[in-house]
């Protein structure tokens, strides 16, 4: 006798803590006590991510989605829908819950996600450019070659609404249509992969997963605004994104979808790839343009902006990977269907790379407006061990934190920047209680330092500056006033920097500090990290009245600086200490403490 | 291959798309697929395709493709394999190592039981063909 139903039993910590074993020996006894051997298989599953609502049985082959599934619901899951293919209604996830602001009629019922910029990662063969054809691929470039025209494109990408996907948020039909606009002969449109954010791979992986759909989306960019040649800007460190776009853009040639007289309709279009050194100014627009023409990656005032002076000095139209990414959908389905994904003001999706203290790290993509909580806790699974969520961190090195009483804020371009963060490229960054914000701040700053061209004073000296005085502060060397001097050197930066890098770069501190200033004056007044980062600031000392000298913290100090003989209270030798904490994570009498 | 005029730019994909249409539904052969982004090959996928094709040897399974995709998005489980096998559901395996590897070829694809504490859910719906 063949299986003919398999029902899956979410094995996940969160479920596991829900009773999940329970209910998963109390299916394999209903299915034998009513006769089910051999019909149906109990599996046990990885984290299911919808862990609020634990524990999650799901039925194959129907997709049957239960929730909040109890031992004593066995006996009618077996009876009622394996047995007689009648699903129990009860436990199913109830449809009926608000969604206006998601305004998404074609969301599955229970999932978050919504895949278009990653509808074809993870499901073709990003090396065959058969399997993108299969799935749609250059019929949006064929539309817009037979039957479109410049100005029917540009309508289109207006009432979709597409704002940039690099971070700003400027409607990308303005863009293509300033382009279109500007005289001259000879135009360019150019892809922004050059993704550096600290913990982002949103573009790493739609090129690596789907790299014709930039092909194809660049080609209607050029089509659109009258240019015949575009260039892909990516940084050499991704080698695999890189491979994938070359091997694309042969077949691609080969195919004739790119080249002269594409699809026979006259057009003629060329890609070609230039490597960044992977300096992270060469993602502000201008910096990069500097760069693919062979001169030192450094920002330029604008305007003129690249759409009526940018590559070559001609009008050129720039785009992030996710935002043509997007391009072919809507012209397939029209500009209307895709603004009905998100919120009005945000149309569409936003792909997020969620890290950090995360149970369920991943490459995520989400309808615009929808909560940080469904993002952390419906798709992420919360936090990693149990901890406190503290706050989490968009827009890398030019944005903020977002903390816990914000948790139902929409995300979206508006309320992201209400909160004094940005939505960024689409690094997410959970934070949890063992997170020192002070030191979070240090670390955006010295990557600001690092990675500033140097070209414009706000910035060179200013990052310098703001990084000063956050190390002193963590050493606990900080002064009242300093906060002051932050918050002065960080709004002259704000407003004189040059480019986007300058100007932002403030923002990691400004932020922390706006939401968590006690946490700034603890390390100044009391000389204390309330997290336990802080390495000065922060002494590890075994209480020799609970110590029973079992070792096991001696025999874990990587620096051997804890002494005491078998048996006896240990001690730590403070001078050679580099607080790691190891000591405190071994002892298991609670003997190790840390102030 | 010739350049593509527009008809057979529609041909091609009619001939092809029916593959990802039956997906769901009934393959007539053994379909593994391995995420190979970076992040799945850092995690070992490249070294799984050495155990599946041996494996698969090993238990005499024919009619079978091993496929290479991009990033599925469940980057805290890499290595993930999704399998399709005649009269199976289409299903995901996360953190598959060489062991569980093994286990897919010989439980799930040979005696058609799916391997226990794999399994994840597919995060999205397909909006191409749904």
């Amino acid at each position: 006798m063949a299986i003919k139903t398999y029902i899956l039993v979410c094995g996940g910590t969160a479920c596991v803590a829900t009773h999940s074993n329970e209910l998963y020996e109390a299916l394999v006894q209903e299915v034998a006590a009513q006769g089910a051997q051999g019909k149906v298989q109990v599996v046990r599953t990885g984290c299911f991510g919808f862990c609020a609502k634990g524990p999650i049985v799901k039925i194959l082959p129907d997709e049957t989605f239960y929730v909040s599934v109890q031992p004593s619901d066995a006996r009618e899951i077996v009876a009622e829908h394996v047995l007689k293919g009648r699903p129990v209604q009860r436990l199913l996830y109830e449809k009926g819950r608000d969604r206006s602001l998601i305004r998404m009629e074609e969301l599955s019922f229970y999932q978050k996600q919504y895949r278009m910029v990653l509808r074809n990662c993870g499901v073709i063969d990003p090396e065959k450019i058969d399997e993108y054809i299969a799935r749609m691929g250059y019929e949006a470039l064929a539309k817009v070659l037979t039957e479109m025209t410049p100005d029917q494109v540009v309508e289109e990408l207006k009432k979709s609404g597409l704002r940039g996907r690099g971070g700003a948020g400027f409607p990308t039909w303005m863009k293509w249509k300033f382009t279109k606009d500007a005289p001259g002969g000879e135009k360019y449109v150019v892809c922004n992969a050059d993704e550096g954010d600290p913990g982002a791979y949103m573009d790493r992986s739609t090129i690596e997963g789907d790299p014709h759909s930039i092909l194809e989306a660049m080609a209607i960019a050029g089509r659109t605004v009258g240019a015949s040649r575009g260039v892909i800007y990516i940084r050499a460190e991704y080698p695999l994104a890189i491979e994938h776009l070359e091997t694309a853009i042969a077949q691609a040639r080969e195919y004739g979808l790119l080249g002269a007289n594409i699809l026979g309709s006259g057009f003629d279009f060329d890609v070609e790839i230039r490597l960044g050194a992977g300096a992270f100014v060469c993602g502000e627009e201008t910096a990069l343009l500097a760069s693919i023409m062979g001169k030192r990656g450094m920002p330029i005032p604008r305007p003129p902006f690249p759409a009526v002076s940018g590559l070559w000095q001609k009008p050129t139209v720039i785009n992030n990977v996710e935002t043509y990414a997007n391009i072919p959908v809507i012209l397939l389905n029209g500009g209307e269907a895709f603004a009905k994904v998100g919120t009005p003001k945000s149309p569409g999706t936003k792909v997020f790379a969620l890290t950090g203290k995360i149970i369920n790290s991943g490459l995520i993509e989400v309808p615009m407006g929808i909560t940080l909580r469904e993002i952390i806790y419906d798709i992420g699974g919360g936090i990693r061990g149990g901890k406190a969520f503290k706050a989490v961190q968009t827009g890398g090195p030019s944005g903020g934190v977002i903390t816990a009483e914000y948790l139902d804020t929409p995300i979206d371009y508006e309320h992201l920047q209400e909160l004094g963060s940005i939505m960024g490229s689409g690094g997410m960054i959970v934070m949890d209680e063992d997170d020192c914000m002070v030191d979070v701040a240090r670390f955006y700053q010295e990557f600001c330092v690092d990675e500033s061209c140097g070209k414009c004073a706000p910035c060179r000296i200013g990052t310098r500056t703001l990084l000063n005085l956050l190390e002193k502060i963590c050493a606990g060397r900080g002064e009242a006033e300093d906060l002051d001097k932050i918050r002065e050197v960080g709004t002259a930066m704000q407003k004189a920097a040059l480019c986007g890098l300058g100007q932002t770069a403030p923002n990691p501190v400004l932020s922390t500090m706006h939401y968590f200033e006690e946490e700034y004056r603890a390390h100044i007044e009391d000389q204390r990290c309330p997290a336990g980062v802080c390495k000065q600031l922060v002494t590890y000392e075994i209480d020799p009245a609970k110590c029973i000298g079992c070792t096991l913290c001696a025999r874990k100090c990587p620096v051997n600086t804890i002494e005491g003989e078998r048996q006896k209270p240990h001690r730590i030798l403070q001078e050679n200490c580099i607080k790691c904490g190891e000591c405190l994570k071994a002892c298991k009498f609670g003997a190790v403490s840390r102030r | 291959m010739a350049k593509l005029a527009l008809e057979d730019l529609r041909k091609l994909r009619e001939a092809r798309a029916a593959e990802f249409h039956v997906r769901k539904a009934d393959v007539l052969e053994v379909q593994i697929i391995v995420g190979m982004g970076t992040c799945g090959i850092a995690a070992g996928a490249i070294d799984l395709l050495t155990v599946f094709a041996e494996e698969l040897v090993k238990a005499g399974v024919r009619r079978v493709r091993i496929r290479h995709t991009g990033c599925m998005g469940l980057c805290h489980s890499e290595p993930t394999v999704e399998v399709l096998a005649p009269g199976m559901p289409a299903v995901i395996y996360g953190n598959v190592d060489a062991e569980t590897a093994r286990k897919i070829v010989n439980q799930h694809i040979v005696r058609k039981l799916l391997v226990d504490d794999h399994i994840f859910d597919r995060p999205a719906v397909d909006i191409i063909h749904k």
